[in-house]
């Protein structure tokens, strides 16, 4: 069978031969134009006069659009119609699109964009998150709150109390193809759009818009992504609409590509928080009770920014059982760009936050950092298989659709939940936890990276070495899987089976590099008893699968393998029932292996049994649906089951800091992570590593600077610092669990595009660990911990050294 | 407007340029070769590294004017021409040295030119050689396997699985 097989990725043997086409390698017609944004040079401010005289007459300009020239709707935003493709009489950040440059090639249409004469008067622009607080500049009416228990009491009445408040920055995507789309006019006014994204519906729905056509007109197609990471979840409609807008203006296939200095400065990042705590624990380190604020830079439009800030509400509690907790979360409104969707979500950043607390607390209470989190572990699993449960079906769209249905920037409506029995252990939200397999993951890991000797044998080195400390954490991982946006989690599938035996797949899933379409071959495939030679893999096409969700929220195996099962079930059955009567045999002899039908006694290769099916008037066609049971979520109120099951993995990572540059080195990292039962162990490893690293990459050496004007200083690889193969640690050990998902999920797996980032934080803990050998009070670093940060910190703790 | 001539993967190929024309700008818009990627535009991220005269150049930060009479080798033309693939390039596939595939080519070619001058390299070596590529999606540490592998070394000694 081909699932559980380590295949390479299917498109492997085109990327190393360099044949594999992204959007830019596409080929396009001789006249294709290219389009360019001229973009804001100040954070805030009113457009007064527009010059753009100059651009016009730049060579090779064929058109120059602004917001009045724009036919339709003029926004790309995902969710509140707060984001104009083209600024319309005022500016919200350095790099917003004022106008649009379209001509015979990229670099005459950059060059034209920069001749553009803004005038502004300027606005006093907030670029901090204190002078968004004080002007209450924030999406949504105020504050969300999720409480469970009394947490002021708790703490106030626990034996020992940690508080503090540290920063913890964003992240560029840096997804290595950076944003590109390109539009080729139809002959009945439609649209077919080619755009790197992991939301083709969205990129449709937009377009439609844009261009006042129904979704029916515009045609969305996605091979691949060199790269997306929540990146191209929504940032990918800007370069989209353009190109549609002007290829509909001129009759010719418009093509878009930001350089990387703009796709740094135009697009979204990660969500930069500021995380204040305060908790109580017991003399024993069991926690008691916690409160958290969360400032979140939203950036200037609200994007997925309320989902986001969600879902960092929801991992607040990481792997630990919370009596009482109070999370607040502002949303705050910044001059910067629009944060997005970032692999993780703000899971990451509400995970930090915790494993801070916990960290904090082993230090004040001088308790091992592993044994303390043990202790406050959730109650291990029960029971191995979970009961089946049926969709939840009450979810009703608000009937005004103020947002966008398709993305996750929609609004919820609110959910009939159930209320868990008294004794269940529950998280912050409600939820009970019955599938915690971290006791005995943990455990595993500890033994194979040998943990409490080389803790040991670290201090003994420690007090030998003055000038460079090494230090060690561990850090666990609880990420909650499914669009927290319940409706979100549907997926549709279209399988043919062709007279030859040969089988075409298509899905809602976009592939980004994490193996997708090769999971979910393996899934047809396997239904079919047949070698994956056989099925052919296909670019993701609006016009095959319609209504689908962004690849995102790591769910695209999840929910594109269970629809890809079904469709390829519903032909198996067919082709069973036609066959079984045929031969005379019960359905029930009917089997699919070996690249071959076994019909009781009887025997047909798959190319022969399609072929009979086929002359037998039997449709080899079907399309496939699956919806994920079991959620119920209503996120004003901060209850119920938002998520069908947890993802856990761990990590353990060793460092070395040189106190007088604080400079560092990953030495080691082990990691021992959940897949559930693996879909292609190879692939799923390879995204283990890969989330490490970035992870890693994040709180470490990936720094955004923005100056005093509200200018991203770090908009090219020169000044903003991603991991290099010399900073993968240089010792890493990657397994997988060897277990299966309790849920009922696609041949028992799990997801694994997200979870395994945030086993980064244990670099920055370990980072935290060594610091902490210069002297005797807590570092308190701030993230990311670069050579600066830690260099302050030792100095913080230690100013003699 | 200037004319060039290079060998391209052992073609003679030409084409009038301007002179500002970036060497990687005349390999995918004037030759089609778009293998060749552009990932950072500053000669950063390497996913443009070709082979100019068996040297690994990234292609964005050399002039198609300054290759005229050069011999090019590009991601495309490291297969033979059946389709085989050469040892780095399977290499890369065994040991799923890749995801996104985005950077790739760089890697290939940059692999290629280490593993001439060092038939051999440690797994430091090649981390320090491969300083130039950019990969956001790996961690690496398939990358480095690969080539080690490629270089004919055992790789269960490049950490674990």
């Amino acid at each position: 069978m081909a699932v559980a097989k380590p295949l390479p990725h299917d498109a492997a043997r085109l990327h190393v031969t360099g044949q594999a086409r992204y959007v830019d390698d596409i080929p396009s017609p001789r006249d294709t134009l290219h389009l360019a944004f001229g973009l804001s040079t100040v954070a805030h401010a009113d457009i007064t006069a527009l010059d753009l005289d100059a651009v016009r007459q730049s060579d090779g300009v064929v058109a120059v659009l602004t917001a009045d020239d724009l036919p339709f709707d003029n926004d790309v935003s995902p969710s509140a119609h707060d984001e104009p493709l083209l600024a319309n009489g005022s500016v919200h950040h350095i790099g917003q699109p004022v106008f649009l440059v379209v001509a015979t090639s990229h670099r005459a249409a950059r060059v034209a964009a920069r001749k553009g004469q803004i005038s502004y008067a300027e606005r006093p622009a907030l670029l901090t998150l204190e002078d968004a607080l004080a002007a209450d500049s924030r999406f949504e009416d105020g504050p969300r709150i999720y409480t469970k228990g009394d947490a002021d009491s708790a703490i106030t009445s626990a034996a020992h109390v940690v508080e503090d408040t540290f920063d913890l920055g964003g992240q560029e995507h840096f997804y290595l193809e950076g944003q590109a789309a390109m539009a080729q006019p139809q002959e009945d006014g439609g649209m077919l759009v080619n755009s790197s994204t992991q939301h083709p519906t969205e990129i449709q729905h937009k377009v439609a818009e844009a261009i006042g056509l129904p979704m029916h007109a515009v045609r969305v197609e996605t091979r691949r992504m060199g790269g997306g990471f929540g990146g191209k979840e929504s940032q990918g409609n800007a370069l989209a609409v353009a190109c549609a807008i002007a290829a509909r203006a001129t009759g010719r296939t418009c093509k878009m590509r930001y350089d990387r200095d703009d796709d740094m400065t135009i697009t979204g990042k990660r969500h930069a928080f500021r995380i204040s705590y305060r908790a109580g624990f017991d003399a024993e380190g069991r926690i008691q009770g916690v409160e958290f604020t969360h400032l979140v830079d939203c950036g200037w439009a609200q994007d997925l920014s309320l989902p986001v800030a969600d879902r960092a509400m929801l991992h607040s509690d990481n792997a630990y059982l919370i009596p009482a907790i109070r999370i607040e979360s502002h949303r705050l409104k910044t001059n910067r760009q629009s944060a997005t969707a970032y692999r993780g979500f703000g899971g990451p950043q509400g995970m930090v936050g915790i494993e801070r607390v916990m960290d904090h607390a082993a230090h004040k209470l001088g308790l091992d950092p592993v044994e303390l989190r043990q202790r406050n572990y959730y109650a291990p699993m029960q029971s191995a298989t979970a009961p089946a449960g049926a969709p939840h079906d009450s979810f009703v769209p608000a009937p005004d659709a103020a947002g966008d249905l398709a993305s996750r920037g929609a609004p919820a409506a609110p959910a009939d939940v159930t209320t868990p029995a008294a004794d269940v252990q529950t998280t912050p939200y409600h939820m009970p936890v019955e599938d915690f397999i971290l006791h005995e993951l943990t455990a595993e890991l500890l033994d194979t990276s040998d943990y409490a000797t080389r803790k040991a044998d670290i201090a003994t080195w420690n007090a030998g070495n003055d000038r460079f400390k090494r230090g060690i954490a561990f850090s666990p991982v609880k990420f909650g899987i499914s669009f927290t946006l319940t409706h979100l989690n549907q997926a549709g599938a279209l399988v043919h089976v062709y007279q030859d035996g040969s089988v075409h797949l298509n899905h809602g899933g976009t592939e980004m590099g994490q193996g997708l379409f090769q999971k979910v071959a393996q899934v047809a495939a396997s239904r079919f008893g047949i070698s994956l030679e056989k099925v052919k893999i296909t670019a993701t096409d609006t016009a095959k699968v319609p209504n689908t969700s962004a690849t995102a929220a790591s769910s695209g195996s999840d929910l594109n393998g269970m629809a890809v099962k079904a469709a390829c079930d519903t032909i198996r059955d067919r082709m069973a029932a036609y066959l079984a009567e045929r031969y005379q045999q019960p359905v029930s002899a009917v089997r699919f292996e070996g690249d071959r039908v076994i019909i009781g006694s009887e025997e047909l290769s798959f190319e022969a049994a399609a072929m009979e099916c086929y002359t037998g008037r039997i449709s080899l066609s079907s399309t496939g649906y699956y919806k994920t049971p079991k959620l119920e979520w209503d996120r004003i109120q901060g209850k119920g089951r938002p998520f069908f099951y947890f993802a856990y993995g761990a990590a353990i990572t060793e460092v070395v800091v040189d106190r007088l540059t604080g400079e560092n080195r990953i030495l080691r990292a082990d990691v021992l992570h959940d897949a559930g039962a693996s879909l292609n162990p190879a692939l799923d490893i390879g995204q283990v590593e890969g989330a490490y690293v970035q992870g890693a990459g994040w709180l470490t050496t990936e720094e955004l600077v923005w100056d005093q004007t509200g200018n991203l200083r770090t908009h090219a690889p020169s000044t903003y610092k991603i991991p290099a193969c010399s900073d993968r640690p240089d010792v890493f050990n990657v397994a997988l669990w060897n277990g299966e998902n309790r849920e009922d999920s696609i041949y028992r797996s799990k997801a694994v595009g997200e979870p395994p980032f945030m086993l980064g934080i244990s670099a920055w803990l370990a980072l935290s660990d060594a610091v902490g050998a210069y002297g005797g009070s807590y570092p308190a670093l701030n993230a990311p911990a670069t050579s600066e940060e830690i260099w302050r910190a030792v100095r913080r703790i230690a100013p003699e050294a | 407007m200037v004319k060039v001539t290079m060998t391209v993967n052992g073609r003679t190929a030409s084409g009038e340029v301007e002179g500002r024309t970036l060497l990687s700008g005349f390999l995918r818009e004037e030759l089609g070769l778009t293998g060749t990627h552009v990932g950072c535009d500053t000669s950063q991220c390497g996913a443009c590294v070709v082979h100019v005269d068996g040297k690994a150049v990234k292609s964005c930060t050399m002039l198609a004017a300054e290759a005229d009479g050069a011999e090019i080798a590009t991601i495309e033309g490291q297969a033979a021409p059946d389709g085989t693939l050469n040892v780095i390039q399977q290499a890369f596939q065994d040991h799923h040295g890749l995801q996104c595939g985005f950077c790739t080519p760089g890697m290939v070619m940059s692999a290629a030119a280490l593993l001439k001058d060092n038939p051999k390299p440690s797994e430091q070596e090649i981390r320090e050689y491969l300083e130039g590529n950019l990969c956001r999606c790996t961690g690496y540490h398939n990358i480095v396997k690969a080539i080690m592998a490629a270089s004919g070394q055992d790789v269960s000694a490049v950490a674990a699985e």
